[in-house]
Formats: C-alpha cells, sequence, structure tokens
C-alpha cells in the first residue's frame, strides 16, 4: 500500500494539500452544481481548465522557475562572453569566414548570418543550445501533466468531477506556452539591456517561444501514443533527438545544395534560419508556431478518440510464464534496463556517425582562422583541429550520455515510490543485490553507451579521413576514457538514493549544472575553478592530447566511495513511497 | 505451539507523527491470525517493519525465529507477501510476474499455480497495465499462494476483488490453513475476519487495544436480548449489567453483559414470556464498542 507506509505522515500530507486546494475544489464543486440544476446543460469540454491550471502552476512552482533561469543563463551568458570573446569586428569576421566555410564548426553551432552586432552572434550561439533546452522542458512539462498524471490515476479521479476532457491537455499545453513566452520574453529583455535592437531581440525572443510551441505540439500527440509518462517522455526524447540530427546533418551540408535542405525539416533547423538582427525573417517563426498549433490539434483528436488510460501504440500479450531470462532479481532488472540501454547506445551510435562523417576539411582552416581554433581549442583544449573538434564531439556525446547514467540511477528510486520494489524487497532478494541489479547498467551501461558512441564517430571519422580502423580505435578509446565522468554524475546519484531518498531527483540538477557549466563555461575567461568542478573538465582530450591515467583512477575512486556510501545508507534506511 | 511471529512495544514515528505506539503482536505458528483497525491505525506499518521494509525505534519483534531487519533476507524465502495496494510492471505479463514473485519466496509450485489461475480465472499473457486493480491483486494473490512458504501475510488482500473472488480467496485461506500455514490477515472487513480467523488482534492508533479468540472477545461483550412478554416489563432496566433498555407495553428490548445474563432470563421469565430473540454480539459490536467512545472524543 503507498500511502500506507507511512499511514499517519502521508495522510497529513493529503489533507494539506486538499486544504492548499480548497479555495479551488469550492469553486468547482459551485461550478458542477449548476450545470446539474440546468437540464440540458452540456459539459464543456475544458471545464475545470482554471482549477487544473492552479493546481499545475502550483506543482510546477519551484521547476519553471529553474528552467527560465537557465535559459536566461543561457542568452546572458552567451552574450557577455561573446562581447568579451571577439572584443573587435575584425575577430568577428574571422569567426563569421570560419563558420561559413567550415561544416564541422556549422554541425556545432549552426550557420552564422551576421557579424556586425553581438545580437547577431549572440543569437548564432545560444539557438542550438537555448532551443534544445526549451524543446526539453516543454516535453517533460506536457508529459507531467497529462499522461503521468493518467497513468497514476490521479486524472480519473479529476475527470470524474466537473472536468472536461480535454481541460488537462489544455491545462497542459497553456503551462508549457506560457513558460516558452516567458523565456522569450526575458530574452527580448537582456538583449535590449545588452543594447541591442528590439527588432532583433523580438526575433530572438519569437525563436525560443516558437520552437516551444512547436514541440508543445509534437509532445501532444506523444503523450496520446503511449500508456505511460515514462515511454512518451521517450518518444518525445526521440523526436527532438531526430530534429536536432536534422539540423546537425543540414547544418554541415549548409547552402552549397546537397543535404542543407534536411535542416528544413526540423524546427530547430527552423529557427536558425529565422536571421534575428540579419534580416529578421519573421514568417519563419509563423511557420514553427503554425507547425506547432497543426501538431497540438492532431494531439486533441487523438485525445478525443481514445480511452481514458489507453494508448494508441497497441499493447501485444505476453508471456504466460516467466523465461529463464527473468529468474531471480537480476533478470527483472535487466529486464527493466535493458530496452533503454540498447535505445541510448543505437542513438548515440547514430549521432557519433554524423558527428564523425563531417571531420572532413577541419584542419584547413587551422592557418586562416585562428578564433575557430579559439573556440573548439576551450571545448578540446589541443592542437591540430581534427582531433579537437572529435574530441569536443565525443565530450557533447559524453555529456548526453551522463543523462542516461543518472536516469538509470534514478530508476531505483521509482520502483521504490511507485510500490513497485515493495513485493522484490520482501522477497529473497537483499537491498545490495537488488540496488545492484539496476546500478549494473547506469556502470558497465554507461561505458557501453560511450562506446557505441566512439564507435559511431571514428566510423563517421574514418569514413571521410581514411585510415578507417585507426579511428574506430582511437574513437572508441575516446569514448570509453569519458566514462568515469559519467560515473561520478551517477555516483552522486546513488549517494543522494541511499542517504537523502526524498532528494533523489536533485541528480537531475547535479547533472544540469554540470552540462551547463561544462557547456558554457569554457566560453567565458573567468571561473576556470568552476569548470574545474565538472568531472568533464578531467577527462583527457583524446584524441590528440596526452592520456593520462590519474584522473580518470580518482575519478573511479570518487565515484566508488560515492556509490558506496549510498549503499550502505540505503541497506540502513527504510523503505518509502514517500 | 511454538511462535511464528512476536512483537512487542513496537514504536515507529514518521516526522512528527506516531504509527506505532507500542504495539504488541503475536502469531502462533499454525493459526489464522486477523489483524483489525480502521485506516490509519498502524496495520501497514507494523506489517511493514515485520518484513524488514521498515526498521522500528523501540521495540522487539521476531519472525520465524530470527529478527526482521537483520535476517530479512533469509526469512523472505520462507514467507510470502501481499499488499493491499499492487502496483505491476507494465511490461511484464502476469504470468511474468507471479513467477518472479514466486521465485523469490522459496519457488513456485506449478500443479497449484495452474489451479489458481484457474479458479481466480486470470489471464496471465496480459501485460501488468493492462489489469485493473483487482486482477493485479489477484496477480499477487496467486504469486504467494502458489509459494512454498511456511508463513503467508496479506495486508487487506481482497480490496478490489468481487464478491465471487473473495469467496475463492477465503476458500484458499481456509485450505491454507489445514495444510499448518500460519497465516497474519490485515483487515477491516469483519466478515472476513470472522469467517476465516482463529484469534483477532486490534489495533488502535498505533497500540493494541484488544486480543484474543472471538469467543472470548465475545464472553467480554454484552447480548442484544429482545422479548415479548405476557405482562408489563416494569424494574427490568434497573437490572444489574442492562443497558439501552427500551420497554413498550408488553415488550423489552436491550443489552446485557455477558455476566448478567442469567438475572436478566430470570426477570423476564418471571414476568412471562411470549417470543424471546438473543443475539451474540457481532464482530462489528466488538469493533465499534473499541473505536466509537474513543474515536468521539478524537
Amino acid at each position: 500500500m503507498n500511502t500506507a507506509t507511512a499511514p499517519d505522515a502521508a495522510e497529513k500530507a493529503e489533507r494539506k494539500k486538499a486544504s492548499k486546494s480548497k479555495n479551488t475544489l469550492k469553486k468547482t464543486s459551485k461550478k458542477t452544481s449548476k450545470f446539474a440544476t440546468e437540464p440540458g446543460a452540456q459539459k464543456n469540454s475544458d471545464d475545470g481548465l482554471r482549477v487544473l491550471l492552479k493546481l499545475a502552476s502550483h506543482r510546477d512552482r519551484i521547476m519553471l522557475p529553474v528552467w527560465m533561469y537557465a535559459l536566461l543563463a543561457t542568452v546572458g551568458g552567451t552574450a557577455y562572453s561573446l562581447k568579451k570573446l571577439y572584443p573587435a569586428q575584425a575577430d568577428r569576421d574571422k569567426l563569421g569566414a570560419s563558420i561559413g566555410t567550415n561544416p564541422s564548426l556549422r554541425a556545432l553551432y549552426g550557420p552564422l548570418y551576421d557579424t556586425h552586432t553581438l545580437g547577431a552572434l549572440t543569437a548564432w550561439r545560444t539557438l542550438g543550445f537555448g532551443g534544445l533546452l526549451v524543446g526539453i522542458m516543454v516535453v517533460l512539462l506536457i508529459t507531467r501533466h497529462t499522461r503521468a498524471e493518467e497513468e497514476s490515476g490521479r486524472l480519473e479521479l479529476l475527470g470524474s468531477g466537473a472536468v472536461g476532457r480535454n481541460a488537462p491537455l489544455s491545462a497542459a499545453l497553456s503551462i508549457a506556452v506560457g513558460a516558452c513566452f516567458g523565456i522569450g520574453l526575458l530574452a527580448v529583455v537582456v538583449m535590449l539591456v545588452l543594447g541591442q535592437g528590439i527588432a532583433g531581440a523580438l526575433a530572438l525572443g519569437g525563436c525560443l517561444f516558437a520552437v516551444g510551441v512547436a514541440f508543445a505540439g509534437t509532445q501532444a500527440i506523444a503523450v496520446q501514443l503511449t500508456e505511460t509518462g515514462r515511454a512518451a517522455n521517450g518518444i518525445g526524447a526521440l523526436i527532438l533527438g531526430v530534429a536536432y540530427l536534422l539540423r546537425t546533418v543540414g547544418d554541415a551540408a549548409g547552402n552549397s545544395g546537397g543535404a542543407g535542405w534536411v535542416a528544413w525539416l526540423s524546427p530547430f533547423g527552423w529557427i536558425e534560419r529565422v536571421h534575428p538582427w540579419a534580416g529578421n525573417r519573421w514568417w519563419v517563426i509563423g511557420v514553427t508556431l503554425a507547425a506547432g498549433v497543426v501538431a497540438a490539434g492532431i494531439g486533441y483528436r487523438v485525445q478525443n478518440a481514445r480511452d481514458l488510460g489507453g494508448g494508441l501504440l497497441p499493447q501485444r500479450p505476453g508471456p504466460p510464464s516467466a523465461g529463464p531470462g527473468l529468474r531471480g532479481v537480476f533478470g527483472l532488472g535487466r529486464r527493466l534496463q535493458q530496452p533503454t540501454l540498447l535505445g541510448w547506445m543505437a542513438g548515440l551510435f547514430v549521432f557519433g556517425i554524423v558527428m564523425g562523417s563531417i571531420a572532413k576539411g577541419i584542419d584547413q582552416l587551422l592557418n586562416e582562422n585562428q578564433q575557430a581554433e579559439k573556440i573548439i581549442g576551450r571545448y578540446g583544449g589541443v592542437r591540430g583541429l581534427t582531433d579537437s573538434y572529435l574530441a569536443t564531439a565525443i565530450s557533447f556525446l559524453g555529456m548526453a550520455a551522463a543523462f542516461y547514467a543518472v536516469q538509470a540511477v534514478l530508476r531505483l528510486r521509482g520502483e521504490e515510490t511507485s510500490g513497485r520494489a515493495e513485493p522484490v524487497l520482501s522477497g529473497a532478494a537483499g537491498r545490495l543485490a537488488w540496488a545492484g541489479s539496476h546500478l549494473v547498467f547506469p556502470a558497465i551501461g554507461s561505458a557501453l553507451v560511450m562506446a557505441a558512441g566512439g564507435l559511431g564517430t571514428g566510423v563517421g571519422a574514418g569514413w571521410v579521413l581514411g585510415d578507417f580502423w585507426g579511428w574506430v580505435g582511437r574513437m572508441v578509446k575516446a569514448g570509453l576514457i569519458t566514462t568515469p565522468a559519467l560515473w561520478v554524475i551517477a555516483a552522486a546519484g546513488v549517494a543522494l538514493f541511499g542517504l537523502r531518498p526524498k532528494w533523489t531527483s536533485a541528480a537531475y540538477g547535479v547533472f544540469g549544472l554540470t552540462v551547463f557549466i561544462a557547456n558554457l563555461g569554457p566560453l567565458v575567461n573567468a571561473g576556470q575553478w568552476l569548470v574545474d568542478l565538472t568531472p568533464f573538465a578531467h577527462i583527457p582530450k583524446v584524441p590528440g592530447g596526452a592520456f593520462h591515467w590519474a584522473p580518470l583512477v580518482w575519478m573511479t575512486l570518487v565515484s566508488v566511495v560515492l556509490t558506496g556510501a549510498g549503499l550502505v545508507g540505503f541497506r540502513r534506511r527504510d523503505v518509502s513511497s514517500d | 505451539m511454538t511462535t511464528a511471529i512476536s512483537a512487542s512495544g513496537l514504536v515507529k514515528t514518521f516526522g512528527r507523527t506516531r504509527a506505532l505506539d507500542g504495539l504488541d503482536l503475536t502469531v502462533q505458528e499454525g493459526e489464522v491470525l486477523g489483524f483489525l483497525g480502521p485506516n490509519g491505525a498502524g496495520k501497514s506499518t507494523t506489517i511493514r517493519v515485520l518484513l524488514g521494509l521498515i526498521r522500528a525505534d523501540a521495540g522487539q519483534a521476531s519472525l520465524l525465529g530470527g529478527d526482521p531487519w537483520r535476517d530479512r533476507v533469509a526469512l523472505h524465502k520462507r514467507l510470502a507477501y501481499v499488499p493491499g495496494d499492487v502496483t505491476l510492471w507494465r511490461n511484464l505479463s502476469g504470468g511474468e510476474v507471479i513467477d518472479l514473485l514466486g521465485g523469490l519466496h522459496g519457488g513456485v509450485d506449478a500443479a497449484r499455480r495452474a489451479d489458481l489461475l484457474e479458479r481466480f480465472e486470470l489471464d496471465p499473457t496480459k501485460k501488468g497495465g493492462q489489469y485493473s486493480k483487482g486482477n493485479r491483486q489477484k496477480v499477487a494473490l496467486i504469486a504467494a499462494l502458489a509459494s512454498d512458504v511456511e508463513l503467508l501475510v496479506f495486508d487487506e488482500p481482497t480490496s478490489g476483488l468481487d464478491p465471487l473472488m473473495e469467496e475463492v480467496f477465503r476458500q484458499c485461506v481456509a485450505e491454507e490453513r489445514q495444510r499448518g500455514r500460519t497465516i497474519l490477515l490485515s483487515s477491516h472487513i469483519l466478515s472476513e475476519v470472522e469467517a476465516l480467523c482463529d484469534r483477532v488482534n486490534i489495533i488502535r492508533a498505533g497500540k493494541t487495544v484488544e486480543t484474543g479468540s472471538l469467543t472470548e472477545l465475545r464472553h467480554l461483550t454484552r447480548t442484544t436480548v429482545q422479548a415479548e412478554l405476557t405482562g408489563a416489563p416494569t424494574g427490568l432496566e434497573n437490572l444489574p449489567g442492562v443497558h439501552d433498555a427500551k420497554t413498550g407495553a408488553a415488550t423489552f428490548t436491550g443489552q446485557v453483559d455477558n455476566d448478567h445474563l442469567d438475572g436478566l432470563l430470570k426477570a423476564l421469565t418471571a414476568i412471562g414470556v411470549k417470543t424471546l430473540v438473543s443475539r451474540p454480539p457481532t464482530l462489528e459490536e466488538l469493533f465499534l464498542r473499541h473505536y466509537e467512545p474513543e474515536g468521539a472524543a478524537r
């Protein structure tokens, strides 16, 4: 029993919640009675929207400001650092020239249209990363307020009240669109404060807003397809990943014909083609918004055609009895974790191929442009731009894979809070065996994901550069030595799980902060100590740089200590669903 | 007879809430003990302490001769547990879950598994997400009942089951009892407890308030007496041990403490009895007697 784990404590918390939402509930009951007394009054499908909106914004009162702040910091921090990094117009022109001629740089950061204003530079540098952040935010938001609620059964409780069947989706979309609007507005304000033109600022804000609306729309469809919030988030991540990949491929190809049009298939590609401070093509924002509206419309239609709790993807019957693979607690752990691992391995392999295959031609820049070397060198930290670029690519893949590692660790807490851990732990499975059955995946799986990413990059690079097996070997090695950085972040999650279970989701915060600092830190001259706090800063820059065992060994040790502390804590603490 | 479960003075606090406040519980080997109490009384918390999922702040507990916290893995091979609210893995079929959980509880008896699937009318090929609450409950029940264990722990096991399935569950428990298995049945469905249990343990606000066999408990309480008389019922309400007496022109209805039943009957026959109905207290009345006065004070 979920609530009975700490019966009174849980009840108390429920009561607290109930008293908080008492006012809103009163309103609904009035509304219901009005409908009840009016014969023939039809229940509007959006009834109860206001109540749901209040509930949703209460639940998001911490998460939303954090996201908005992260976006604000991305735009503001980037603008500030670009100002310091390229003070003179000559520097900016060189940068523009190198981006224009180099597919690898375009793939990493997108095309640069104009170098005469700080605004245009900022838009170039933030729309990729910022757009991705907005995309992740709306995917999580929409799922959290629709499918996850439906899965938990809470929506059924609300749905039987005076809440129309479209109200939850409308509430989720309103919150998501509202948040994106807020982010866009903040971006406008920041750029105005930095003295940039209003039209460009509005275009940049419009881009961040529109990309959010577009992915809110696609997620409105995604949540209809599956029965679980986890799977809906998985589809959302897939959509974001494919969209980002299309942008990468299209940008690498550039305008020189060929595959450049591919970027036009992706909302990330669209917003890059708005050209803030460089023409302000408003109609592209219009296209992005329209795509979101159309997608959301499809989401509503699908929702009205399905049952509450049901999905569109059919559920096939399973085997009537457990096969030999599902004996014992390790079999269960494998069954639950393996699909996610395989998905990530496939994803990083494909992404690696794309990143690797655009490595050609980067070395020509060496003499032409010091500036490009300056940025990319800050990520890679070594000479030889090809090596540096590939090291940067691996470090990007590592940051993505760190999310997998954290997600795999947090599955433990998910199993615990959902009550699914309880029957297993009241069986002949020790706490350590149960935790171990899951933790094997962030431990070994991280290495496998990185090996897959490295393999992909090596295959791509070897294809275009020659020396196929040489590159494959080097890149797989580069991927594998990134793994200890992933372990440190994942192990922080294990420590939280064992010692402060209620704070386990803060592991996502550790991940976010690490990636944020590792990404923006090198751009800002100051704060090297801050960058040094992230494990990624200590990974040897391979290929190209010198290889040292020492950082890998101590990072592994840190991970072991954190994991050990977490496991000792978990053995001693209560199993609890709240 | 040896003791399967014994707990004394269990205390468990969650924050400022005292979920268990000196709880005592004894289950003899081979008996079915009904563990009664209203919502939030601490039944599930007690069970979770006994399963080593949470650790009591104070008090002693022993389970099948071991320490429920320290020896949990070894002990869990000898027991099976059904929670009141079963959540299943969405991508595992019911049959897979039965084998998995059964395997964690000393192994599944294949013949018994097949028999139970049939009796509970469960389709084992459905995936976890497709089962209704009652069917999820059945999955956990079959896994527990088909396991080869000494002790069965049920925490409100029939919530969500339809009356037919409740009946199947009762038959199964009766069979398990005949095989000599020990059963701890937490419930607030009194008819279920009355039909199945040898003894009951009633708790309230984390404390044991009553324990004993149903006969013993009944002895401590009152019998309801209704009589039609040939004469006027005078003076009956003042007899010792008579409560809630209502008298008509020639009728009497009231309750009497069991040790004063004799006196009331003598007085009634002295007046002259036309019809007489006397009813022993139901478990419901026992239960209410323990909860109402203090409940009202709350």
